[in-house]
């Protein structure tokens, strides 16, 4: 764990007040979200789920930083991010979030080696130390004799852990995941799960959209979201 | 930030992805460079040998030829002949006070003879100053006229290299003797062959050059038919010629102003026309080659766009992951660079090859002999970098303003 989240252990790691998100095409404005309010203790397992169109792809590119806010006041790690300008946003990216997508997002003309590699590139880690990050997160996801394979020679569910190396690169205080079992058979699905119920285990704090309702019971905490504003929030 | 072993690698794939396309684009940079590298270095070689060629007549040198007067001065009426002497050469040297050098000249057609064969020749008696002056450099193993020539009346000549050539043919003329005028000479010298393409009276290479001294002993002859003189800075070309002609019109009373009584001719301002033309002729080459390279400039602006816009879910990702905008800019901006780079190489090495062709045809006596030299590549170089720079800078900042969340759904 790096030394923010340590500092916060049992503080808030997101804390959303008031978030509206507002799409403006020219026409018609579109409310995606009315009015979140949501605190992350750090540590939990949060399952976002709800209909298509709800806004839990809104919500997570928000909690990303892949985007900003409309309106309230939104505080990752104890950071203000919600006035944040495009570069301060990058460094928030890089550092403190780690990414899982339903389409992996790996780029398929690099070894899956570089793509692990990537966000370490951007975070300006050392030649030596970026090699030996790489290696061992690779070994951990279980692909240590696949590194130098792109991810075109790689089946989905390899291609889906390169992707959660590629994630845990920079030691970020959050996994967010976006239907990461979306695009997988129930199998290769399965091996993801146990995957994020061991970073879980490990201490880490995880925030995963979906619809797969096994994948949620894994969660400690199931938030739904119906048109743009959360409507129940239960722990189990 | 960006690992320049990808970095490298990227670049080659993109291109490899489109290859007719790239084909097409370098090519644009390439013929643009050859065309703006190939025009600087010909205009520079142009304006070489022209400098050169009117360099043989002189370097920087202003003729004064006394003549008749135009104008009625303190009662004396127009249309008197002035006829100057060797002391008022003398006289110009002691006072004008800015002036370098000044030397007068004889001139006659005498008689030649050297063994069986008669000739007329164009004679100058001169000081010798001259040979500096007007740029007449002997061949090795010979030299000019030198002062002691001239003071003791020496019967030395220095022959121009086509005189020598229809005189001794083959054999070196140095040393060797004819009669001039019913005399006994020696060559001392032979002029090297200059290129001049104007003159005052015959050109150099027939002429055959003995000291003034000589001259009016040879001849009798009191008067000069013409001096030349230089000015220390030419810049000050005319405030000198001014003073020359204050001081020859004070001693022979003519208006100063009077421009036929000592007629001039100023050939340094041929340099500075010369200087004003090749500066607008070679202005002109350039911007007809800009423009060409600008159009190469477009097509690789054009490619990197398309680059762009199939790289979006890339750009897309690597943002997620933390790149930040600056460098997606920086990425781009520096593949369309090593883009135009690759291509202004190949188009200099293209010039390089044509400028070592080139003096094969022969035509180096009216348009030099062109070479890509530093500055014709700097030149080139800088043009080609501030094309590339804004043929890549707007794709570039394309890609840095992408919305992460659009770009990674171009899928």
């Amino acid at each position: 764990m790096s030394d923010t989240s340590k500092a916060l252990a049992n503080g808030n790691i997101i804390r959303m007040e008031g978030i509206r998100k507002v799409y403006d095409t020219g026409k018609i404005q579109v409310e995606a979200l009315r009015g979140i309010d949501l605190e992350v203790d750090t540590g939990e397992f949060v399952a976002v789920i709800g209909p298509s169109g709800s806004g839990k792809s809104t919500l997570m590119n928000l909690i990303g930083c892949l985007d900003t806010p409309t309106d309230g006041h939104y505080e990752l790690s104890g950071q203000s991010v919600a006035k944040m300008k495009k570069d301060e946003l990058a460094t928030v990216r890089n550092r403190r979030v780690g990414f899982v997508f339903q389409n992996f997002n790996l780029l398929p003309q690099i070894s899956s080696f570089e793509n692990v590699e990537m966000p370490l590139l951007f975070g300006g880690v050392s030649r030596r130390k970026r090699h030996q990050r790489v290696e061992e997160l690779m070994e951990r996801v279980g692909l240590g004799d696949r590194m130098d394979h792109k991810p075109t020679e790689l089946s989905g569910g390899q291609m889906q852990r390169v992707a959660v190396a590629r994630a845990l690169a920079m030691d970020p205080d959050i996994v967010l995941a976006d239907e990461p079992t979306g695009n997988l058979d129930s199998s290769s699905g399965g091996d993801i799960m146990e995957l994020f119920a061991e970073l879980w285990e490990q201490g880490r704090t995880m925030v995963v959209i979906t619809h797969d309702a096994a994948l949620a019971r894994r969660a400690n905490r199931q938030v739904e979201i119906h048109d743009g504003l959360i409507t129940t929030d239960t722990r189990s | 930030m960006i690992h320049p072993g990808s970095f490298v690698k990227q670049l080659v794939r993109d291109l490899r992805a489109q290859k007719l396309r790239t084909f097409l684009t370098t090519l644009g940079i390439v013929w643009g460079t050859v065309a703006v590298s190939l025009l600087l270095s010909f205009g520079q070689a142009f304006h070489t040998q022209m400098i050169k060629n009117i360099a043989g007549l002189g370097n920087a040198i202003v003729i004064a030829w006394p003549s008749v007067t135009s104008l009625p001065f303190e009662g004396l009426s127009k249309g008197r002949r002035i006829r100057l002497r060797e002391d008022d050469i003398e006289l110009v040297r002691k006072r004008a006070t800015s002036l370098e050098a000044i030397s007068s000249e004889y001139t006659d057609t005498l008689q030649l003879k050297h063994g069986k064969r008669t000739m007329a020749v164009d004679v100058s008696g001169v000081s010798p100053i001259f040979g500096e002056m007007r740029n007449m450099i002997p061949v090795m193993g010979g030299r000019f006229l030198n002062p002691l020539d001239e003071a003791k009346q020496r019967r030395v000549a220095f022959l121009g290299d086509e005189l020598a050539e229809t005189l001794f043919g083959s054999s070196d003329p140095v040393g060797q003797t004819f009669r001039l005028h019913g005399s006994p000479f020696t060559v001392v010298g032979v002029l090297k062959p200059k290129e001049q393409d104007s003159s005052y009276s015959s050109r150099d290479k027939d002429k055959l050059i003995i000291p003034g001294s000589t001259f009016r002993a040879l001849t009798g002859e009191k008067y000069i038919n013409l001096f030349i003189f230089t000015a220390q800075d030419v810049q000050r070309t005319e405030e000198v010629t001014d003073e020359v002609l204050a001081i020859i019109a004070g001693k022979y009373r003519f208006d100063p102003t009077d421009r036929e009584a000592l007629m001039i001719w100023d050939t340094t301002e041929m340099f500075q026309f010369m200087d004003a033309f090749m500066m607008a002729f070679k202005m002109f080459l350039g911007i007809v080659g800009s423009l060409t390279l600008v159009v190469g400039g477009i097509g690789v602006s054009n490619i990197m766009s398309v680059v762009v816009e199939e790289r979006t879910p890339e750009v897309g990702v690597k943002m997620a992951l933390g790149a930040k905008p600056r460098g997606i800019l920086g990425q781009f901006l520096m593949e369309t660079l090593i883009f135009t780079a690759v291509g202004g190489f190949i188009g200099l090495l293209i010039t390089a090859g044509i400028c070592a062709l080139f003096p094969s045809l022969g035509l180096e006596e009216y348009v030099g002999i062109p070479t890509v030299d530093v500055q014709v590549a700097a030149l080139t170089a800088s043009l080609l970098g501030l094309i590339g720079l804004v043929a890549g800078f707007f794709p570039a900042r394309a890609a840095a303003n992408l919305d992460p969340v659009v770009a990674m759904k171009m899928t």
